[in-house]
């Protein structure tokens, strides 16, 4: 007999026999717990959004969507960036005032090269408020997981109010669980060491989200 | 379990020496007063935190009562995503299965993800034997595999550690597994962290194999998360070409939406964060995005055993969160180690003795690794009754009785050292169901308090040996409530 019906004969047996197939889930769960946490305006959405990442460190730039590209070249330049990442679907332009050296995410591209990036641009799918969330789900304007994870600062553009959410429950339901989600809150964090936070063990030390607006 | 523990005294012996360590004491104390002030302070952001709860424990206990549907749902989904799904039922099978998987790759070298499930089953002492190196990546487990040491805690394995220990580790044992330690390593976090750092990223940029468990599969998607704070994780499920998840049966959510649930009540119960800096989820194989071989093995190794246990299945709810342990005043002063276990703390006693059976030593005494105070089941995110759970395995601990073995009924015997308290239990028993002569009795020890010894004789000393024996009070209550007549007249 195969393990698998070893153990599913277990699982049986546990139970003093076959189990129906559950047809009664959605009234099983009682689901009375909320959908999002307090009341606000879009505006004090976008605001606690803002507020949760700076509480986690990230570091919270806000621009129209013409200001962007000028913000995007002071960052790097802040960070002293010589090449970029670059997805393959990110906006014309975000990048057009930048001289840094532009790195595009390809299949064929090595960890170690990219391990050279000093910095990676991105937009993300969702960002969650109460949380100071922002999920990346791997579109073309996000690119591989990898690119957003080995060089040491992402500068992230969050749309708002648009791609803002409140709550965890209501950015489950605008994401598709057949991509590849990366759910990020402030710089990769490490409390190992006697419980001190220091940002930055092997994902990104810097993590500069820009909340665009108008378009 | 992992041959880890093998050997190690019982309970009471290992947190006796526990205790009289200062340095862990110290560093147990500040870490779990640290986090549990933290997790009371992110809880309670949440005004619906007691409805979160009931539906994780909702959840959780749809998912066993329908395990079968949900696993066999859960191997389709990830199969029609691109995943192959392996079943081990022991930990012996579950290792060879890895084993044989990295094997077929060429490789002798893999990048893990810190999981409990690995740890259970022994896997890194395995592949060694198999000729085979994994490298911990994640920073507490890195300080516990380059201390030879074992972990501690759930959730921060190396708490028992503080930072010139881990300075002095790092710069003994750096070297011998890669790129050293920088000269001049001082014992500030960020130094230690960077030195982590270095040392490691040479290990990502190569492995082309990756190790990991998962905190929870979704049944209807075949979605498999990781839920961490480093980016170690994130590292290993997306550089490597093969991935190989190991993951408990229990850990099984059955719809999409059931994860807004956990991902709200996880993080704030273990890390008392709103939300922990990374969280991965991963749906088979993406096209050129990540690992192009998907392994999913589901263990058993004593899970359906528990399943079998009506009052002990709900163990099968825990999310691994390390709430329990923080508040738990034993753990805070006995220490990790001293459940002899991966999974240490209230939920580790309750735990343990189910997977592995009570058979052993250490096994049979971590029942009474607690004072019963209620606290783990406070701050429980999934309402897992870990009091109750106790004195069940108590009771069968000192009386025996049915019990399930590797998916067979089995009697167990009472075990061994708890004659006295059979028949104390037994005496106490009769005394109460005769009244006179339980009045007789206690007016004749009233009167003798005197010369009452502060230690129990015989057997019962070693009882006396960790508590003070109650003072017998000069006169018996019903004595006095009859004197008194019900307390009204005092004066009397």
């Amino acid at each position: 007999m195969s393990s698998r019906d070893v153990i599913l004969g277990r699982v049986r047996r546990a139970l003093g026999g076959p189990v129906e197939a559950p047809d009664s889930y959605a009234k099983d769960i009682d689901r009375s717990y909320l959908r999002e946490h307090g009341n606000r305006t879009t505006q004090q959405t976008v605001e606690l959004l803002a507020e949760n990442l700076a509480d986690y460190r990230a570091i919270v730039h806000r621009a129209t969507s013409e200001e962007l590209p000028a913000t995007i070249v002071r960052l790097l330049a802040g960070h002293g960036s010589r090449a970029v990442a670059v997805p393959p679907g990110l906006p014309d332009g975000w990048l057009a005032e930048a001289d840094a050296t532009q790195v595009h995410d390809r299949a064929e591209n090595t960890p170690a090269e990219l391990d050279e990036v000093d910095s990676v641009v991105t937009a993300c799918a969702v960002a969650i408020a109460e949380t100071g969330t922002i999920v990346l789900d791997g579109s073309p304007d996000q690119g591989r997981r990898r690119i957003t994870l080995v060089p040491d600062h992402h500068i992230c553009v969050v749309r708002v109010p648009d791609q803002v959410v409140s709550s965890v429950p209501q950015a489950l339901e605008r994401l598709d669980p057949t991509r590849p989600l990366t759910w990020i809150s402030g710089p990769s964090a490490t409390s190992d060491i006697e419980l001190d936070r220091v940002e930055g063990v092997h994902g990104p030390r810097t993590l500069e989200v820009v909340l665009v607006s108008g378009g | 379990m992992s041959g880890t523990f093998v050997g190690m005294p019982a309970f009471p012996k290992a947190a006796h020496d526990a205790v009289r360590n200062t340095t862990l004491r110290a560093n147990l104390k500040h870490a779990t007063h640290t986090i549990r002030d933290k997790r009371e302070r992110a809880v309670s952001e949440l005004d619906d935190w007691a409805r979160l709860r009931q539906a994780g424990k909702e959840i959780k206990d749809h998912t066993l009562h329908h395990l079968e549907h949900y696993l066999v749902q859960l191997e389709e989904s990830v199969t029609a995503a691109g995943g192959t799904v392996h079943w081990a039922r022991d930990a012996d099978e579950a290792n060879r299965i890895v084993a044989g998987l990295v094997k077929e790759t060429g490789e002798s070298e893999v990048v893990k993800v810190k999981s409990m499930a690995t740890q259970e089953i022994g896997l890194n002492e395995h592949l060694e034997t198999e000729g085979i190196h994994a490298y911990e990546t994640d920073l507490a487990e890195l300080i516990v595999q380059l201390g030879n040491d074992r972990p501690s805690h759930i959730l921060v394995p190396a708490i028992h550690r503080n930072r010139g220990e881990i300075r002095d580790i790092f710069r003994k044992e750096m070297g011998s597994w890669g790129r050293p330690a920088p000269e001049g390593l001082t014992d500030t976090p960020a130094e230690l962290a960077e030195a982590a750092r270095l040392h490691l990223r040479e290990k990502f940029l190569r492995a082309k194999v990756g190790i990991s468990g998962a905190n929870f599969m979704v049944a209807e998607t075949g979605t498999l998360v990781v839920v961490e704070s480093e980016g170690n994780g994130r590292m290993c499920l997306t550089l490597p070409e093969t991935l190989i998840s190991v993951v408990g049966i229990e850990k099984i959510v059955p719809t999409w939406q059931d994860l807004e649930v956990f991902l709200q009540t996880l993080p704030r119960s273990s890390t008392a964060e709103r939300m922990n800096p990374y969280t991965s989820t991963w749906t088979g194989t993406t096209d050129s995005d990540g690992p192009q071989n998907f392994h999913l093995v589901l263990i058993d190794n004593g899970r359906t055993d528990t399943l079998a246990d009506e009052v002990g299945r709900q163990a099968l709810r825990c999310i691994r969160c390390s709430a329990c342990l923080n508040v738990c005043p034993v753990y805070e002063r006995a220490g990790g180690h001293a459940y002899g276990s991966v999974y240490p703390g209230p939920i580790g006693a309750i735990l343990s003795p189910q997977l592995r059976g009570t058979g052993s030593e250490i096994d049979a005494s971590l029942p009474y690794a607690s004072s019963l105070c209620g606290a783990c089941y406070e701050v429980c995110p999934v309402a897992i009754d870990i009091p109750e759970v106790l004195v069940h395995l108590r009771e069968r601990v000192v009386a025996g009785g049915p019990a399930t073995r590797n998916g067979n009924k089995v009697m167990l015997r009472p075990a061994k050292g708890h004659a006295a308290e059979r028949a104390a239990m037994r005496a106490a028993t009769w005394a109460f169901t005769h009244p006179a002569a339980l009045a007789t009795g206690q007016r004749l020890a009233s009167r003798t308090r005197r010369f009452h010894p502060r230690t129990a004789p015989g057997p019962g000393k070693a009882w006396t040996a960790t508590r003070d024996l109650p003072k017998v009070p000069a006169e018996p209550f019903r004595d006095w409530w009859k004197r008194t007549n019900g307390g009204k007249e005092t004066n009397k």
